[in-house]
């Protein structure tokens, strides 16, 4: 047998690395996914009293740590048993619509749109997002306006752009001044027409990727997402739904208090990373995805007019539900549009500007559990304290652990289909990244691991010989 | 009879002090900054934590400003390159002994350990961390002690022996073994001498002592009272 190793995978959050095996006749016999580091978050805050783990678990992710303070923060809600303010819950959302902003901003704009403008088969000295801004400059100056846009929001609600620490157990710790909220509404418009050419541009630009959509981790697959009753799209909020790949409805209305009963987690040889499945499935059987592609496969409709419009157009150009991991792009770009849609409805709503934004309480359940849909899917914090509210046990699942068997089998096809021979292509490993890629997998979280974004391929052999070996830094 | 006044030098100034004065009051009365960290104004002065440092003609040591007096024709030094250097590596071996993570700390930009290493210019530490295993005490209904940032300072023992009269705090074992301890090594929460008055948690620069439920960075301090009720006390007395 031939084994091909990817190590590390370059753009993505995280340090990964890919093995493919090759059988007797040089072709893809199996290939795995691992991830190489391990941070112990979970262990380290034993003991600690449970107020600070918002703090504390913004720290796993830079890109992300508004979805960590939040997940963290609603399962401290549920440990003080206290329902936030109304203008709290607002708030929450509001910072988090931002967050995904500027998340998927930099996830389409940073990571992947040098290999959709130009070229998997391009130097990767210029893939690159200074490539970019050589080839496509307007591209990449909305790619930064439109990050900055959902960063200041994230300032002005959670104080500063990357470790604010503004969201709080029990809400908010500041109100929003009503002069940051108008020029906010200002800065507006321009984040939405940014929104709407980007995504334009992108769905012409789909039709030259028929290959990649066809052979990008297009297995058909359950998808996981949040809703609200009506089948509406929720972010900050919401009961998770498990839509089977034909698209009928496996599991619908799991609060969160309810995630272990349908959600188990498993341990992969060679990887820090857990990875949970479909517990009336089975492992490995109950392999499901979650993002935003899985989201929009989830949902019964976005709930605001815009990205409705243009789910309905997506739906009726990839199916219902939607399989091919490329379309991961394409749904990030949708739900850019309903974000924004969302962050203009609460900037209206004069509720957002109330003072009264905190709940006061100390430790009324031995048990919180928060979940959210964070930027790259749902992201579950569980505590367990004791009487005077020392943490006793955390359990943190992140989205690209519950991803981590779909990006195995993604990587897969993408290799049965591109890898040839015992010799490892440009176009090959480009391929086998952009389809990790895709999933914008953040392994800094995942694995609760710091890390470069790096990657390694090893390609080895039947006999165990390793044939060829890139690294990637 | 009233103290006597003395004439000393303090970087080359001729200062007055009362004999009764020690070099850090001296210096501070006359308007000058040394730094300080386990000094308190309004406690009795132990000098254990070494940052106050000053050089003294006639002597090799160095001298503690916080508990040495000032004495007829003394001439001190309070800042050198040598004092810089130890003082600096007084606060890194404070940092490596225990776990000082600033980002997720309660008391991160209000503390005044972190406050003095910006101070000295503490960019990095040259040791090794000790990264010990300690205990957070979450048992006292309204605060928090949280052995990984205490830096044995003990001035919540003395503001609690002597403003608030309970004797909740001591310090326990030697060295690296030292730990603040309630009642006779009891949980706080357990301790029956406490008042719950909160005045250790104002006095303790670092955030070792907190109010509960405050998040990161929420946890401010204002020391200023501790002084002023102890000079109130003393203008009584
Ligand atoms: S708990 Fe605070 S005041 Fe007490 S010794 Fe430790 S650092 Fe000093
Ligand atoms: S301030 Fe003088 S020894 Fe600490």
């Amino acid at each position: 047998m031939k084994r091909i190793t990817i190590d590390p995978v370059t753009r993505i959050e995280g340090h990964a690395k890919v093995t493919i095996q090759l059988d007797d006749n040089g072709r893809v016999a199996g290939t795995e996914f691992h991830v190489t580091q391990v941070r112990g978050f979970e262990k380290f805050t034993e003991g600690r009293p449970f107020y600070e783990m918002p703090g504390i678990t913004a720290r796993i992710c830079g890109i992300c740590p508004v979805s960590h303070l939040l997940a963290s923060s609603k399962a401290c809600d549920a440990i003080m048993a206290v329902r936030i303010p109304p203008t709290a819950r607002k708030l929450r959302e509001l910072v988090h619509a931002a967050q995904i902003v500027q998340s998927h901003a930099l996830s389409f704009f940073y990571l992947s749109a040098p290999d959709l403008l130009l070229g998997m088969d391009c130097d990767p000295a210029t893939r690159n997002i200074v490539g970019l801004i050589a080839a496509h400059p307007e591209m990449a100056r909305d790619g930064i306006e439109l990050r900055k846009f959902g960063l200041q929001i994230v300032e002005a609600v959670a104080g500063e752009r990357v470790h604010g620490f503004g969201i709080v157990p029990g809400g908010i710790s500041a109100p929003l001044q009503p002069q940051v909220r108008d020029h906010l509404l200002v800065d507006l418009p321009s984040a939405k027409a940014i929104a709407r050419r980007t995504l334009d541009f992108f769905k012409r630009a789909l039709d030259g990727y028929a290959e990649e959509i066809e052979f990008f981790g297009s297995a058909p697959m359950m998808s996981a997402g949040l809703v609200d009753r009506l089948g509406n799209l929720q972010l900050y909020d919401g009961m998770l739904r498990f839509r089977a790949a034909d698209g009928t409805i496996t599991a619908d209305g799991i609060e969160g208090d309810d995630y272990a009963t349908w959600i188990g987690e498993t341990t992969l040889r060679d990887s820090y990373m857990k990875a949970p499945y479909f517990k009336p499935r089975g492992f490995p059987g109950g392999v499901y995805r979650v993002g935003p592609l899985a989201r929009l496969n989830a949902i019964d409709q976005c709930g605001t007019p815009v990205a409705d419009a243009e789910l309905v157009e997506f739906r009726e150009r990839f199916g219902a539900p939607a399989h091919s991991a490329f379309l991961y792009h394409c749904a990030r770009l949708i739900e850019i549009v309903y974000a924004l849609e969302r962050i203009e409805v609460l900037l209206d709503d004069e509720q957002v500007l109330d003072k009264h934004v905190r709940a006061a309480a100390g430790v009324n359940a031995h048990e919180g559990i928060g979940m959210i849909e964070a930027p790259r899917g749902i992201l579950i914090h569980h505590y367990n304290v004791d009487d005077d509210g020392a943490i006793v046990k955390a359990n943190l699942i992140v989205a690209t652990g519950h991803n981590n068997l779909a990006i195995g089998r993604a990587i897969q096809q993408v290799s049965e289909r591109f890898v040839d021979g015992a010799k490892l292509t440009e176009g090959m490993i480009n391929r086998v990244s952009a389809v990790v890629r895709a999933y914008d997998p953040c392994l800094s979280c995942s694995t609760h691991a710091a890390g470069e974004i790096a990657m390694r391929v090893t390609l080895v052999g039947a006999d165990g010989e390793v044939l060829d070996d890139v690294s990637r830094f | 009879m009233p103290p006597k006044n003395v004439s000393i030098r303090i970087d080359g100034e001729l200062i007055s002090a009362r004999e009764d004065q020690t070099i850090l009051e001296a210096a501070t009365a006359s308007g000058k900054h040394i730094p300080t960290l386990c000094h308190l104004a309004g406690l009795t002065p132990v000098g254990a934590c070494r940052v106050c440092i000053v050089e003294a003609q006639g002597t090799d040591r160095l001298l503690p400003a916080c508990t040495t007096p000032v004495h007829e024709g003394m001439s001190v030094t309070t800042s050198s390159a040598k004092l810089a250097r130890y003082r600096r590596m007084t606060v890194e071996l404070l940092l490596v002994e225990r776990n000082h993570v600033c980002s997720v700390c309660v008391s991160n930009g209000h503390c005044e350990l972190q406050s003095l290493a910006t101070e000295l210019g503490v960019t990095n530490v040259r040791f090794a961390f000790n990264y010990p295993k300690l205990d957070v005490d979450v048992s006292h209904p309204r605060y928090v002690l949280d052995h990984n940032r205490c830096i044995l300072c003990s001035r919540c023992v003395r503001v609690c022996a002597e403003l608030e009269h309970a004797h909740v705090w001591e310090v326990r074992s030697r060295g690296i073994h030292s730990r603040i301890v309630s009642d006779l090594n009891a949980k706080w929460g357990e301790a029956q001498s406490c008042t719950n008055c909160g005045k250790c948690v104002q006095a303790c620069p670092t955030g070792a002592l907190a109010e509960k439920g405050r998040a990161v960075e929420e946890m401010t301090k204002s020391s200023e009272k501790i002084t002023s009720l102890a000079r109130w006390r003393g203008a009584e007395a």
